[in-house]
């Protein structure tokens, strides 16, 4: 009833081809972005946009960029954790050894050398596929891991190993309170989503899920296997390599490699499974139940107030957890995402279903 | 149908998501003084770090149950790590905005890094008893740090120097290779500048043989000490690897007497799976263990025998579950200290605890009252010194419990203060922070 498209007509390929093709979504994107961008800031306490929304946000990014390789190209990776050290590496590196080096501009530099490590690690993707391509991409987490480690350069000979960033600016203004942090990553998820979601609606995009669905018919008509799946390598791995610099800079501050361990690879493939493979919402759907569920859990038994020790929250958080992924897998092979679309579907008869 | 539970969901997740919201608009006058406890009781580190979190909460139910500090009561929470430094922060941030907060001790040293950063701006001092940042003993630069009663670059010299005496003198080192084998995060890599620096001057060779976090694979490492043969073997592990590495030593034969670990890995869960086999392990010791403390004491009375402990009762007084004893007892004296200047009987907020950290004077009539005496040494802190003492001994497991104490040792001054120095004047470049003026000395 809230939810019908009868009526709205659509008189020229522009209108055709618009992100939102319905003006219920239009208005509800147009609210959601307008609640993110000026009621979440000035309505929200400080923890929360520090401690749970920016990380949902750089989580969002990272599964979005992940998306695009397993979701969109098909893709199995297991090295995101190492494209987002890369990323966060490249970019202190940028920021401390060149001065006066813009903050933007260095996390963008990170991301295009997480570009060029991802497009160097998706090479044997041309030769082998999934869980064997999965194993190739490991190899990235663990070099990455051994080399963050083990040579001191990247960490600008930093005794302990742990390296930290400070005083951040953007033309002036600076990143320090929860509010300029959360606003601050916020306008990157935004820009980058929205790329992203008209690279997977253009030609190159189509191409990725032809490489997905068969590749041997992909390749048949005319798509270049090797042109395909190195994009998607490629962008896929600079989506994540400025997630990865944006968490070490923004949210953590100082880090060390295990910040980026093999750990944060499964949960973010995690994210993108629960999410939805192949769809950009599903991105955040995943990032937003791996991140909430978890304080959820641990919040809950205080408010509903009975006291239980914390070493038995933790345990309870992490056997719920995988249950409700098992249940999810079971239920809802295709994700959070999918359950969305469903909602709206059924959103269209509600509530006059035949 | 379907619909309508998803209704039924998206209300509950609404009305969960307020009540999530509503306490942090109603911050009430703090009544009381706020201690967040950050622990991990899960995973790979959980059997080092319970009973040090077991300590820090039994010592606030002893200093309750008999009165509070000068009648404030405290109250306090616990938040799961999981030693991950950005579960840590995440903790941080959760407990930070709390009525009444007096400090912080994150318990792991990559969460110290993260904070460091963030408690200038939110005023609220962290204290890292023996692990954190070495540098940060500059109270010049580090204003809100306090690595009471050591660091790892003095824990790495006392250990040499122990070592250099059951040799018989320093130059007895000469030509001697040590290894150290330490856990490869920034909390084993420490202690490496002071190694090296004090290998160039008693002309010792270092060897360094990293083990990756958490350690639960060691044999290359130990490996490699089979073909290096060394001398000694300095131990820099936390958690599992502690044990693991001790199994590992026995598998390739190394002697355990030669085998000398930091304070971090001279507890009881590092040695209890080898048991007799570790005999003749040595380590670093902060304090001492065992129940005879007249605190240990008190607790068992107060806290234990009403049903009220937070552990087991027999880990009571185990090495750990004493330092966490030891590291409330000194941020209590600090809130004590504090409001010694600020107002007895009230609640202190974190800058004002911070100047009761850097003011703690605890000599050992203090100590002998609060019943800690040949617990630990005397700590008196100061401006420019954030440790107030680098007292430490090293005792020995023999097979069933630790003891064998040796004497009391001080890190050599004049090898570490100048590297503390450098350390934290880098530190100051790289962040842009000028040095405390003297008059800052006094707020």
């Amino acid at each position: 009833m809230f939810y019908r498209e009868n009526g709205q007509f659509k008189s020229s390929y522009r209108a055709d081809q618009q992100i939102f093709p319905i003006a219920q979504d239009r208005l509800a994107i147009l609210v959601l972005l307008l609640v993110a961008f000026v009621v979440v800031p000035l309505g929200v306490s400080d923890y929360w946009m520090r401690a749970i929304l920016t990380p949902f946000l750089i989580l969002s990014l990272a599964a979005l960029g992940l998306n695009i390789l397993v979701g969109y190209c098909g893709q199995i990776s297991l090295g995101t954790g190492a494209f987002m050290a890369v990323g966060a590496y490249a970019a202190y590196n940028f920021q401390v050894r060149i001065d006066g080096m813009p903050l933007i501009a260095s996390l963008l530099l990170g991301g295009l050398c997480a570009t060029v490590i991802g497009v160097l690690f998706g090479i044997p993707s041309l030769r082998i596929k999934g869980l064997y391509l999965a194993v190739a991409t490991l190899a990235a987490q663990f070099f990455t891991d051994w080399a963050f480690l083990r040579i001191q350069w990247f960490t600008n000979n930093s005794s302990s190993g742990s390296v930290s960033v400070a005083g951040l600016n953007v033309f002036g203004v600076p990143i320090e309170s929860p509010a300029q942090k959360y606003l601050f990553c916020l306008i990157f998820v935004s820009v980058f989503a929205l790329l992203a979601k008209n690279l997977v609606r253009s030609a190159i995009g189509r191409e990725w899920m032809a490489m997905r669905d068969m590749d041997v018919a992909a390749a048949v008509i005319g798509i270049r296997p090797v042109y395909a799946e190195l994009t998607a390598f490629a962008v896929s791995s600079f989506i994540v390599g400025v997630a990865g610099a944006l968490w070490g800079f923004v949210h953590l501050g100082a880090w060390e490699p295990a910040a980026f361990s093999i750990d944060r690879s499964f949960q973010l493939l995690f994210m993108v499974i629960i999410g939805g493979l192949g769809s950009i919402m599903g991105s955040f759907f995943g990032a937003a139940f791996i991140v909430l569920l978890p304080l959820l859990l641990n919040q809950l038994p205080g408010w509903l107030g009975f006291s239980i020790s914390t070493a038995l929250a933790s345990h309870l958080e992490t056997m719920i957890f995988g249950a409700l992924i098992v249940f999810f897998l079971i239920v809802e092979p295709h994700g959070l995402a999918r359950l969305w679309s469903t909602a709206k579907e059924k959103l269209r008869l509600w509530p006059f279903p035949h | 149908m379907k619909l309508k539970s998803l209704a039924l969901t998206a209300a509950l997740v609404a009305s969960t998501l307020g009540a999530l919201l509503a306490p942090s608009l109603a911050q009430a006058q703090a009544k009381e003084q706020f201690f967040p406890l950050l622990v991990y009781r899960t995973g790979p580190y959980a059997p080092n770090g319970t009973p040090w979190a077991n300590g820090k909460q039994d010592y606030i139910k002893l200093v309750n149950a008999t009165g509070g500090i000068n009648g404030v009561k405290i109250s306090y929470e616990e938040c799961e790590t999981g030693y991950a430094t950005d579960k840590g922060v995440e903790c941080y941030e959760r407990l930070k905005g709390r009525p009444g907060v007096a400090l912080f001790d994150p318990q792991a040293t990559g969460i110290t890094f993260a904070l460091t950063d963030k408690v200038p701006t939110d005023k609220i001092p962290l204290i890292t008893l023996g692990y954190g940042l070495a540098a940060s003993q500059d109270g010049g630069v580090f204003k809100w740090n306090f690595p009471l009663m050591g660091s790892y670059w003095t824990a790495a010299d006392i250990l040499i120097q122990h070592i250099g005496k059951t040799e018989g003198g320093m130059d007895k080192l000469k030509g001697k290779k040590i290894a150290l084998v330490y856990h490869d995060s920034p909390f084993g890599k420490e202690p490496i500048p002071l190694l090296q620096e004090r290998a160039k001057q008693n002309g010792f060779e270092l060897s360094l043989i990293p083990v990756t976090a958490p350690g639960v694979e060691q044999k290359s490492a130990w490996l490699q000490v089979r073909q290096q043969r060394p001398d000694f073997v300095l131990l820099w592990g936390w958690g599992v690897m502690n044990s693991t590495a001790l199994k590992e030593a026995v598998a390739t034969g190394y002697p355990r007497e030669k085998m000398y670990g930091v304070w971090w890995a001279g507890a009881e869960p590092d040695v209890k799976d080898v048991g007799a086999n570790a005999k003749g392990y040595h380590a670093l010791a902060l304090n001492t263990s065992g129940t005879q403390p007249k605190v240990i004491q008190d607790i068992l009375k107060q806290v234990h025998e009403k049903g009220q402990g937070t552990g087991p009762k027999d880990e009571v007084g185990s090495v750990l579950y004493t330092r966490g004893v030891i590291i409330q007892m000194l941020t209590v004296e600090a809130v004590k200290r504090a409001q010694e200047r600020f107002g007895k009987g009230k609640v202190m907020t974190g800058e004002q605890v911070r100047w009761g950290m850097e003011n703690l004077a605890l000599d050992q009539k203090k100590l002998d009252a609060l019943g800690f005496s040949g617990v630990m040494r005397p700590v008196s802190t100061s401006c420019q010194d954030h440790m107030g003492s680098t007292w430490a001994r090293v005792h020995t497991w023999d097979g069933a419990k630790w003891g064998d104490m040796s004497d009391w040792y001080q890190a050599d001054e004049q090898i570490i203060k100048p590297m503390v120095k450098t350390a934290a004047d880098k530190y100051a470049g790289e962040k842009k922070l000028t040095r405390r003026e003297a008059a800052d000395c006094q707020s």
